[in-house]
């Protein structure tokens, strides 16, 4: 009867272990981000140049002080919108390190259209040792390696909070509810007017995240209107040739049964 | 193969050519006029030729590919960008490359599992079926290894933990593994090997599709009915009967496919494939591809390393011995009610395999993983014998042409079923 | 097949089958084209398809080799007797007549791709020490091709002159390629 009684106990303290354990699992949990309609959603869905521009601005102006887009050339702005001279323009505002000259040194010269956009640390060492130990991710395909996509990009940037009572963050981290562990490095990065939009457009927070979270996109999915292009002509031509090879098999078969 | 050995061809070029080089005639009897097929198969014979067809597309979008494709850990990731942004067509071909791999498996099952509903693999034609599974246990090899390519994260880790299975090996697995990394872990050099195989592998399924060819014109194609051919009153030649119905396959198969590479060109992927290899952080739940899903499931569901892993190669060879432990007489699980039964609850039991694989071997999965791995060696070293041995099955008919025999189901009379 | 049909059905599908079959034909072209294709330069090669030369350190009589689209390119700052000689010999037999004027943009520049139009190999003449044919030029050692102070083909089996690029002067003391 003691034994069955302690076993009791017992079952009863591990299960409540377990529920804890789980609860505190659950207050980890990320919140989903929510479904947003972009301009590139469906199978319709073709890029905003005017947004994608800002977004462009979002990310110089804010983001590229901690992140790269190693995949981008600044010959890839004309694909946003810009013209040719606005991107070299562009990229004649960014110094790039060549070399060896002909007496063996490197020196910084203007970025060309066929340079990368510049990384803002050497290597990942120095991003961490100026980023408190977080390395600020390479954001080319970030779109594509973070569920969620842009929806996440969205809720992540605009979705910054003051920690629910009785967490205690760790030092240097920030609380957002839709970063896995709600704990970010990253600390709000984007507030009012941060930016000045050339079309005029009010810079709110919303705003500013949502055209980066649209620029970065493009950058990891720069195919994304050709494809859609493409696809249609294809599955149109699929579909008819499907049809006629079935009228085919139809007409071949006709006298057999 | 017999009776057609003089066909006059009337085209002067053609009789010049088959003069010399019979290629003409080896064609009809392969595809053509010559090869007498039963006149009652369904779309579901139309995989073959659809698996050929993935088979081409791989190969042609996996050498414009490999023009580009620089097989470094340092260089891997970015090149398969550069394909991406920079060649012209190069993310068509990628795309088309990797969901290629993924409807190829698809094809390959359904080949597989039309296999197992009709009892193809029964005398006489179990070779047929073993040079089947050494084409697939070569497909699986080439996929894993093609996904490693891309080095983003989970190409890293598949390739750690794949080839970290190998030193379950008692006594000599940790030797092995370091051969096989050519290192102390995953790295350039185990790339580089991999980026070879996966470029040899298909030219080796080629061949032995040949030969699976082979196997088949030996004894012809089995049928939905399960009889053998009784004389020419039940055949049609292959062409153009079945060429024109394979092209529809055809059709179909490409169909799905463009809209994947076109609409959800990374609904097979993982958005950890998305980063670049980090040897140093793995990511919270490392999945495979979909397709081996079921198989790593089996891996994990055994809470021990070595039994693991013989759980996972024994889930693959049990089925080298499915001709002999499918031991009923009667091939079509039309004609067996009992086995019909089991077919179905084996499937079931797959797909469950495949999303216990899924997910974290945690909680209810472990426990679920568990009992849909034992219920799939169940199916095939008990379900199947015992079945064979003690169902009674239904009469069969007499022939193709005459398939309707007393209380045969009313499907049995159309000679070409809607599916 | 069952050779009692009208003509009338025998043509219906005769052309259900020449439809289908010159369908799947354009289809196949199409897709090959697309694959094909891939093999053309891609876009970040094609973005470098421009490079700035800056002149000044190069003094009369010197000649420059810089690399542009893999190739180089032969720039040379001619003496008042090279333009001279060019000139002179505007009205001499050629294989492939052309005027000095219309080979340079300023006649002191000389601004030429570096590779002989026999078979690819690259002309000797750059360098002091270089043999530079019988008509002060360049000389290709692979076939014995002779150009002249223009780059002009004089002598030897090459077809053309050597090849003018596109080019700009940006300013007095700098080029730019393509």
């Amino acid at each position: 009867m003691k034994a069955a009684r302690r076993l009791f106990a017992a079952a009863a303290t591990a299960a409540a272990l377990m529920l804890a354990g789980s609860a505190g699992w659950a207050a980890e949990k990320p919140r989903e981000p929510e479904s947003r309609d972009w301009s590139f959603s469906g199978m319709f869905g073709k890029y905003d140049r005017a947004e994608l521009q800002r977004g462009y601005l979002v990310y110089k102006e804010v983001c590229a002080a901690c992140h790269s887009v190693e995949q981008l050339a600044f010959r890839n702005l004309r694909e946003i919108g810009f013209s040719e001279e606005e991107a070299t323009a562009i990229a004649s505002e960014f110094t790039v390190r060549d070399g060896p000259d002909d007496s063996g040194e490197y020196y910084d010269r203007e970025a060309l259209l066929s340079d990368h956009l510049p990384e803002p640390y050497e290597n990942e060492n120095e991003a961490r040792a100026a980023n408190n130990g977080a390395f600020p991710p390479d954001l080319s395909l970030i779109v594509r390696s973070r569920r969620g996509g842009p929806d996440f990009l969205y809720a992540l940037l605009a979705g910054y909070e003051d920690p629910p009572d009785g967490l205690e963050l760790a030092d240097g981290m920030s609380y957002n509810p839709y970063f896995t562990g709600t704990q970010i490095a990253m600390p709000p990065p984007l507030f009012e007017d941060m930016v000045e939009y050339a079309d005029g457009t009010a810079a709110s927070v919303e705003q500013m995240s949502s055209d980066v979270a649209a620029f970065l996109y493009w950058a990891a999915v720069p195919e994304l209107e050709d494809r859609n292009r493409l696809g249609l002509q294809v599955m149109i031509f699929l579909a008819l040739l499907t049809v006629l090879f079935y009228f085919v098999k139809r007409r071949v078969w006709r006298d057999v049964h | 193969m017999s009776g057609a050995a003089k066909r006059e061809y009337k085209n002067g070029f053609v009789r010049w050519v088959e003069y010399r080089l019979p290629i003409f005639s080896a064609a009809d009897a392969i595809v053509g006029r010559d090869y007498p097929s039963p006149k009652n198969l369904n779309y579901l014979w139309n995989l073959g030729s659809i698996l050929g067809l993935a088979l081409v597309i791989q190969i042609i979008t996996g050498i414009f590919l490999a023009f580009y494709y620089i097989p470094t850990a340092e260089q891997a990731f970015n090149s398969v960008e550069h394909i991406m942004r920079n060649v012209n067509n190069g993310w068509l071909l990628r795309y088309v490359h990797a969901n290629g791999a993924s409807l190829f498996f698809a094809a390959v099952y359904i080949h597989m599992i039309r296999a197992h509903y009709y009892g193809s693999y029964k005398a006489p034609r179990e070779l047929l079926w073993l040079i089947g599974l050494a084409i697939f246990a070569l497909m699986m090899a080439t996929a894993f290894m093609g996904y490693v390519l891309p080095w983003g994260q989970m190409s890293f880790w598949a390739a750690t933990v794949i080839t970290n299975l190998f030193t379950a090996i008692p006594l000599i697995g940790d030797s092995v593994t370091i051969w096989l990394w050519g290192g102390f872990s995953v790295d350039t050099p185990t790339l580089q090997r991999f980026y070879s195989l996966h470029y040899l592998f298909p030219f080796i399924i080629a061949g032995l599709v040949m030969m699976h060819i082979w196997a088949l014109h030996t004894h012809g194609s089995s049928n939905p009915l399960g009889i053998e051919v009784k004389g020419p009153q039940d055949t049609i030649p292959f062409h153009p009967y079945y060429t024109a119905k394979d092209l529809v396959g055809f059709g179909v198969f490409l169909l799905i496919l463009a809209f994947f590479v076109f609409y959800q060109p990374v609904y097979f992927s993982h958005p950890d494939q998305f980063k670049p290899a980090d040897p140093l952080v793995t990511p919270p739940n490392i999945v495979p591809e979909w397709y081996f899903l079921p198989f790593y499931a089996i891996l994990r569901s055994i809470p021990d390393k070595l039994l693991g892993v013989v759980g996972f190669v024994s889930s693959i060879l049990v089925l080298f011995f499915l001709p002999y432990l499918d031991t009923s007489k009667v091939r079509s699980a039309k004609y067996r009610p009992v086995f019909r039964q089991f077919f179905f609850i084996f499937l079931a039991d797959v797909v469950i395999l495949g999303f216990v694989g899924a997910n974290p071997p945690e909680g209810a999965w472990l426990v679920i993983g568990r009992l849909a791995s034992a219920y799939y060696f169940i199916h095939f070293l008990v379900i199947l014998p015992l079945v064979g041995w003690f169902e009674r099955t239904k009469p069969l008919p007499e022939s193709i042409s005459t398939p309707v025999l007393g209380d045969a189901g009313g499907g049995a009379a159309k000679p070409e079923p809607a599916e | 097949m069952s050779t009692t049909q009208p003509d009338e059905k025998v043509t219906r599908r005769d052309f259900l089958y020449i439809a289908t079959g010159g369908v799947t034909v354009v289809g196949a072209a199409l897709a090959g084209w697309a694959i094909i294709d891939s093999m053309n330069p891609a876009a970040n090669i094609l973005a470098l398809s421009t490079v700035e030369i800056d002149l000044s350190p190069v003094e009369e009589g010197q000649s420059l080799t810089v690399v542009w689209r893999g190739k180089p390119i032969f720039v040379r700052n001619r003496t008042a007797e090279e333009i001279a000689q060019a000139v002179a010999e505007d009205s001499d037999n050629m294989k492939d007549p052309q005027n000095d004027a219309d080979r340079v943009q300023q006649p002191q520049w000389l601004v030429m791709i570096g590779i002989c139009t026999h078979l690819g190999c690259i002309p000797l003449g750059q360098k002091f020490s270089d043999p530079k044919g019988e008509f002060g030029g360049w000389f290709c050692p692979c076939h014995g091709s002779h150009y002249d102070t223009s780059g002009r083909i004089r002598k030897g089996p090459a077809p053309t002159n050597l090849e003018i690029p596109e080019y700009a002067f940006l300013d007095d003391t700098r080029i730019k390629i393509g």
